[in-house]
């Protein structure tokens, strides 16, 4: 057996799950997909460690979550700034740092953003459901001790301990990739779905008003409340759902379908949020202001490019020791 | 049966294939021949497909493969799509039933309502076999149809907060078995001892689209006798 190290929660806070990229080729059996609602944050904080792109991370809602190391490592902390400290003093996120064996790792309450995700060299150990950690509690699969369990405390998480083999090069994620998440977010949307049903004024609104984060929010889907919009088909046949669908119920304010959605649905839809989109919603708190705009699947698809190669191409990049 | 099935974006990474307008037993053959084709033809670069009623959402992986390139492969599938024969569709699976009001409040409501007696209702409901439409909204819960047009119900004013794992249900012209306790809306009128849904089993799901199902009425000894829980229906407190 691998030798393993762990990290003990002393605290877990509201919520805080293992997430891989998540759970693939069973949504048509009705189990959701899983995997970080941020997979730009996610992604990030594997790459500055050199892991596989989906390799298991840990998504802390929030915060509130509190950790002691029983043995030595190196981690990365990206998203989300829950205002996290490390022995006492501030710890920022966007960078790869080491603990020692009884630092205490603590994240407190979100000062920007909502999800932080912490990573450690090879993924953080599970127990894999359907060849998937992606921790789902409603379906009671993944997690770092399966069941679908969040965090809590008492709970070890486990890491695999290897002979250190080195780290990229950079120690930070560069100042480009970072998101500024006290900015309004504007999110692109692919029209698609029921958009020609809506009533014209409706679609101007759309993209042309404010709109602003509802409390009901969560993995499965996030509100935005504004103008109410009117679509013209009111009922339709259920079908698949992708990530960052926006579908608009019969109360005319937009639900956003994330990470734990449904699989099918029968309400009509607007389009699909962009990756980018999707990834930055996740930072977003109740209350905040929300833009959309329609965007393009080509210009969408660029961007994402851009985007994940900024973290995902330096995983193959020569390592330094 | 002649189609002309459209393509419409999803995102970046998935498209919607839409086979029909309306529910119809006859897109079963369309679509369990076009998820056949899609798995051959994207192999690795396909990350999900979610067949229902009148659509595939195929989600590829882009990071393998352009939109143009995934739309080409798809306009090559639909070109050469030929529906699967009715032999060749789904299986044909037989899920016992304990029909009684103790374990199907509803039965009463339908029976009032059609007129008949509640055995009657229940060999209605037996009587005719359930096509998997889609599943969805729980692991294993399954879409069938259609119910006969007599024994269509409306769901539930207000959803119970608990149904009991097994139940068998009507909402509109569509039946269906939940796999496990959940809140629902569906008009209850019996009881499977079969499971449904089992992650540490393979095949999990005991139901997939494509499906052909049959209810087959139990007595109360028999669904005892097959591990079924006979504990009545709670409602909610008012």
């Amino acid at each position: 057996m691998t030798p393993t190290g762990a990290l003990c929660v002393k605290k877990a806070g509201p919520q805080a799950l293992l997430q891989d990229a998540g759970r693939f080729g069973v949504r048509h059996l009705g189990m959701t997909q899983g995997g970080p609602m941020d997979w730009h944050a996610a992604g990030w904080a594997n790459a500055l460690l050199g892991n596989a792109h989906g390799a298991p991370v840990l998504e802390i809602a929030i915060g509130g979550l509190s950790l002691v190391a029983e043995s030595g490592t190196t981690l990365a902390l990206c998203g989300a700034d829950l205002a996290a400290t490390l022995n006492g003093q501030p710890l920022a996120p966007w960078q790869r740092f080491e603990v020692g064996k009884g630092d205490q790792l603590a994240f407190e309450l979100p000062r920007a953003g909502l999800r932080a995700y912490l990573a450690v060299p090879g993924g953080w150990l599970g127990e894999a459901s359907l060849g998937s950690i992606a921790c789902v509690p409603r379906e009671g699969m993944g997690g770092h001790k399966g069941g679908g369990h969040p965090l809590e405390s008492g709970d070890r998480l486990r890491f695999p301990q290897k002979a250190p083999t080195g780290h990229p090069v950079e120690a930070m994620v560069p100042d480009a990739h970072r998101v500024d998440y006290r900015q309004p977010a504007h999110l692109g949307l692919i029209p698609g779905g029921q958009v020609t049903a809506f009533d014209g004024y409706s679609l101007y609104e759309a993209f042309n008003r404010e709109w602003t984060l509802d409390t009901r929010a969560d993995r499965m889907g996030i509100r935005l409340t504004g103008p109410e919009l009117v679509c013209h088909q009111s009922s339709m046949i259920s079908e698949g759902i992708p990530a960052g669908a926006v579908q608009v119920p019969a109360d005319g304010q937009p639900i956003c379908l994330m990470s734990d959605r449904q699989t099918i649905g029968g309400y009509p839809r607007l389009g699909t949020l962009t990756p980018l989109a999707r990834a930055r919603l996740a930072q977003c708190p109740a209350g905040h202001p929300v833009f959309l705009r329609a965007c393009g699947i080509r210009a969408a698809q660029k961007a994402w490019l851009r985007t994940i190669s900024g973290s995902r191409s330096r995983i193959d990049r020569t390592f330094c020791s | 049966m002649s189609i002309t099935p459209r393509v419409e974006n999803a995102g970046i990474d998935a498209w919607t294939v839409r086979f029909s307008d309306r529910i119809d037993p006859a897109n079963r053959a369309w679509i369990t021949a076009f998820c056949r084709e899609c798995r051959s033809a994207f192999g690795e670069a396909l990350v999900d497909l979610v067949p229902s009623y009148t659509t595939v959402l195929v989600q590829y992986d882009p990071w393998q493969l352009t939109d143009a390139a995934s739309r080409g492969l798809l306009r090559h599938i639909l070109e050469h799509l030929a529906p699967d024969d009715a032999a060749e569709g789904g299986r044909l699976v037989d899920i016992p039933v304990w029909y009684d009001v103790r374990v199907g409040p509803e039965l009463a409501l339908i029976a009032e309502r059609t007129g008949w007696s509640q055995q009657q209702v229940a060999e209605a409901h037996a009587a005719t076999e359930y096509q998997v439409f889609a599943l969805g909204f729980v692991p294993g819960f399954a879409f069938m149809g259609l119910v006969e047009p007599a024994l269509a119900t409306p769901r539930l004013a207000t959803p119970r907060q608990r149904v009991p794992q097994g139940s068998i249900a009507i909402a509109e012209r569509q039946t269906s078995a939940y796999p496990r306790v959940t809140p629902g809306g569906w008009n209850l009128i019996g009881r499977t001892p079969v499971t449904l849904f089992d992650a540490n089993r393979e095949p999990m799901t005991l139901l997939e689209a494509g499906d052909q199902v049959r209810f087959v009425p139990v007595e109360h000894e028999r669904f005892i006798e097959l591990g079924g829980d006979p504990t009545p229906v709670e409602e909610d407190a008012e």
